[in-house]
């Protein structure tokens, strides 16, 4: 049987969403995957120039942070997410563009509301949710290592 | 070796996110505040420090790394301060990466223009 590119074409768009989330896995695997070894390569780096493992640790987050932030603004970002889905979003990286995706988009409702408080959107409850169950926690120990 | 560990490690835990996006309709926000709350709670069970002492930042670098670090952080200023470590450890073991990400979203912000949607 010979099929056209065309018609190939019709076939793969015709099956292809039969199998989206394995398609997904990959990308969010190997994406995922090249970021933290992106970051791996940071903290080798920073101990290599001399930084404690914590401070080499903080580094990077800071490092991969700018970043992302700097794909996001010039708009690659999203094309990157676009093939790596939770591969963009889970590490650090997705976190930032979370921050910096809203408060450009939201710039034209003012410097205030707009990008100052859409800022936190989706990094405020991050922040809400992750800070109190580590007080959480942090009080959990402290009641317990007073009995 | 540390960077196969670090992409296979990252590489699994992003795609756990993967499916939890495909199988549970799940929004991009509820699935970093997950991955956040997990971390901390999986710090706490000192459960997550051996898989950043193994994959490094295959474990560090995804956010469920970012809560175990706050849980870390927590324990410190506990064991430091008593009681009032409790409110001020988890903001402090964040503050590089929450600090960061505001101060460089503020500048890309204000510097480019938002991307036309296409």
């Amino acid at each position: 049987m010979h099929i056209s590119d065309m018609e190939y074409d019709k076939m793969v768009k015709k099956y292809s969403p039969n199998s989206p989330i394995f398609k997904n896995c990959l990308g969010a695997f190997f994406i995922g995957g090249a970021i933290c070894t992106l970051g791996q390569g940071l903290i080798n780096l920073y101990s290599y120039l001399g930084a404690s493992k914590l401070d080499a640790a903080t580094l990077t987050s800071v490092t991969l942070v700018f970043l992302s932030a700097l794909l996001t603004g010039l708009g690659l970002y999203d094309d990157i997410a676009k093939v790596a889905g939770a591969g963009t979003l889970v590490p650090i990286t997705g976190f930032a563009n979370a921050v910096v995706s809203p408060a450009l988009e939201f710039k034209a409702e003012g410097y205030v509301l707009g990008l100052g408080a859409k800022l936190f959107v989706i990094s405020g409850p991050v922040i809400v949710y992750g800070a109190c169950a580590a007080v959480l926690y942090g009080a959990i120990v402290f009641v317990m290592g007073l009995v | 070796m540390d960077y196969l560990k670090a992409f296979i490690v990252g590489g699994i835990i992003c795609v756990i996110g993967q499916i939890l996006i495909d199988k549970t309709k799940l929004t991009p926000a509820r699935i970093l505040v997950g991955y956040v709350v997990a971390g901390v709670v999986l710090g706490a069970l000192g459960l997550y420090q051996p898989l950043v002492d193994f994959a490094g930042a295959g474990a560090s670098v995804p956010l469920s790394g970012f809560g175990n670090l706050l849980a870390k952080g927590t324990l410190q200023a506990v064991q430091k301060d008593g009681l009032l470590g409790a409110l001020t450890g988890p903001l402090t073991a964040g503050a590089a990466g929450i600090t960061a990400a505001v101060l460089f979203g503020l500048l890309v912000a204000l510097i480019f223009k938002p991307k036309d949607k296409s």
